[in-house]
């Protein structure tokens, strides 16, 4: 096992929360949706799939950090959305820590959700099916870092 | 050295059929995007593409590939299932997993060579039902429901030649393997007819302040307060109130884990020792097969040596529903 890639569990302090409450959310939320649209422009998501996400409304909430992004998908893209008229059609909520196991595949929704380290909530099914829609992408291998100077 | 029995694992999408070869399964088991498999769940399983690209990833590692067709074809459409058959022996794999005795039929005449496993859903217990199978539709392995004691297991062993695979890790249910209509009692709908427990649209989580509540089909399952695990939403593992005591009233969520007994598995001839889990992520089947692929090794040369590590229940219980272990049917003194 490479533990030097390990996200370890932890929790951000609690002030950080309530300080991130009051910072504007478009950074993260942006970066999150560059993200995602970058996965369409690769092709990483099926395309079959991502016709049930038209115009559904999402919500990531970090809770250690106080962060969240609201966005949609629409014509083929996903887009922020910085002011939220309605409760989002999913909704997950998290610690930094356990989102970062999630990216880094490290660690299981299912047992995050056991273990109620997860928060998945508003439709279920849509729920599941990103979920298994971000489990079946094959994220390009990182880049090896081999030795500089000809070692084999 | 001590002939191991293969470790096969769940893959329900391409990278977790990945995580399962690069980390030690002797073979995976997938099924197709659609009903006739019991994990039909949203955007899991595989497409022709994806299926061909994951036979030909673990054929070019040397291992099996194992196609589950284990849900019973419903009336008017036994076509999709028969197609079903067709498109598993078109695609190569190794066995196809078969629970229906109309299915078995069907694969054995129209593909006489194919291999056969008769799966858990088949819900066949005894060596009578499994010779049957065998002597009728040439089954080659069968995979015993989790009811059994070790005991019985080996007295199946030791009266039939097919191989015999047993559950060896995952999430428990109430093990009425192929026979159980619970879901279907709460919203029409269950494995055997559309290939999954309490489909995801009937699902609703709600948070609570302090707790929160699992519905199915409206039906209030389970309170989970902030501190205590979760668990699958099904009937079987709800809390009911049964005459003014709320209880499991069925069976508690946890998880079945053999690493305790798999020095007594591997005596008594087992083939082949399943992991539970399709619906899991790449995550789950990479720790997974990874813990038994080092505690089968550790078996490799002898039992006298094996001891259970602390590091592989750690890992093991992290990923359990309901945060428990048990060893199930395996070790109960009743019969």
């Amino acid at each position: 096992m490479d533990n030097a890639l390990t996200v370890p569990k932890f929790r951000l302090p609690g002030f950080v929360a309530a300080m991130g409450q009051h910072l504007p959310q478009w950074p993260h939320a942006l970066a999150l949706i560059a993200g995602l649209n970058a996965a369409l422009a690769f092709k990483l998501l099926p395309a079959g799939e991502l016709a049930t996400l038209e115009d559904k409304q999402f919500r990531v909430r970090v809770l250690d950090s106080g962060g969240e992004a609201s966005f949609t998908y629409r014509n083929g893209r996903f887009l922020p959305i910085f002011r939220p008229t309605r409760e989002p059609d999913l909704a997950f909520a998290a610690n930094l820590s356990a989102f970062l196991q999630l990216l880094a595949r490290q660690e299981d929704p299912d047992t995050l959700f056991f273990n109620r380290e997860l928060e998945i909530t508003g439709d279920t099914e849509l729920g599941l099916l990103v979920k298994n829609l971000l489990d079946a992408v094959e994220w390009p291998a990182p880049p090896r870092l081999g030795l500089p100077l000809g070692g084999r | 050295m001590t002939s191991l029995p293969d470790l096969v694992c769940p893959a329900g999408s391409l990278p977790a059929l990945k995580a399962a070869v690069d980390n030690g399964a002797d073979a995976v088991y997938l099924g197709f995007r659609n009903d006739t498999n019991a994990r039909n769940f949203a955007g899991l399983n595989f497409d022709a593409k994806t299926m061909a690209e994951g036979i030909r990833y673990a054929h070019a590692k040397g291992r099996e590939v194992l196609l589950a067709i284990n849900t019973f074809p419903q009336a008017g459409r036994v076509g999709d299932w028969h197609k079903a058959v067709d498109g598993a022996v078109d695609v190569g794999a190794d066995a196809i997993i078969l629970a229906d005795v109309g299915l078995l039929d069907y694969a054995r005449r129209k593909h006489p060579q194919q291999r056969l496993h008769l799966s858990v859903q088949g819900s066949a217990t005894s060596y009578e039902a499994i010779n049957f199978c065998q002597r009728e539709f040439g089954v080659r392995r069968a995979v015993l429901p989790r009811v059994l004691t070790l005991a019985q297991v080996e007295n199946v062993i030791r009266n039939t030649t097919v191989e015999i695979e047993v559950f060896g890790f995952g999430s428990l249910c109430v093990m009425n393997e192929g026979r159980c209509w619970l879901s279907s009692y709460a919203c029409g709908e269950s494995p055997n007819t559309v290939g999954a427990c309490s489909p995801a649209k009937y699902v609703k989580w709600d948070k609570k302040p302090g707790a929160m509540e699992t519905r199915l089909n409206g039906i209030l399952i389970d309170r989970f307060g902030d501190d205590e695990p979760a668990g699958y939403p099904t009937l079987c593992k709800g809390r009911f109130e049964v005459r003014g005591e709320t209880y499991y009233a069925l069976e508690e969520p946890t998880s079945l884990n053999v690493l305790e007994i798999l020095p007594e598995i591997l005596k008594i001839g087992v083939r082949a020792i399943k992991v539970e889990g399709r619906q899991r992520s790449p995550a789950y089947v990479a720790q997974v097969t990874r813990t038994l692929r080092a505690a089968l090794d550790a078996l490799a040369g002898g039992s006298e040596r094996y001891h259970v590590r602390p590091a592989w229940q750690a890992e093991l219980a992290k990923v359990s529903e309901g945060n428990q272990a048990t060893l199930g049917a395996y070790n109960r003194p009743w019969r």
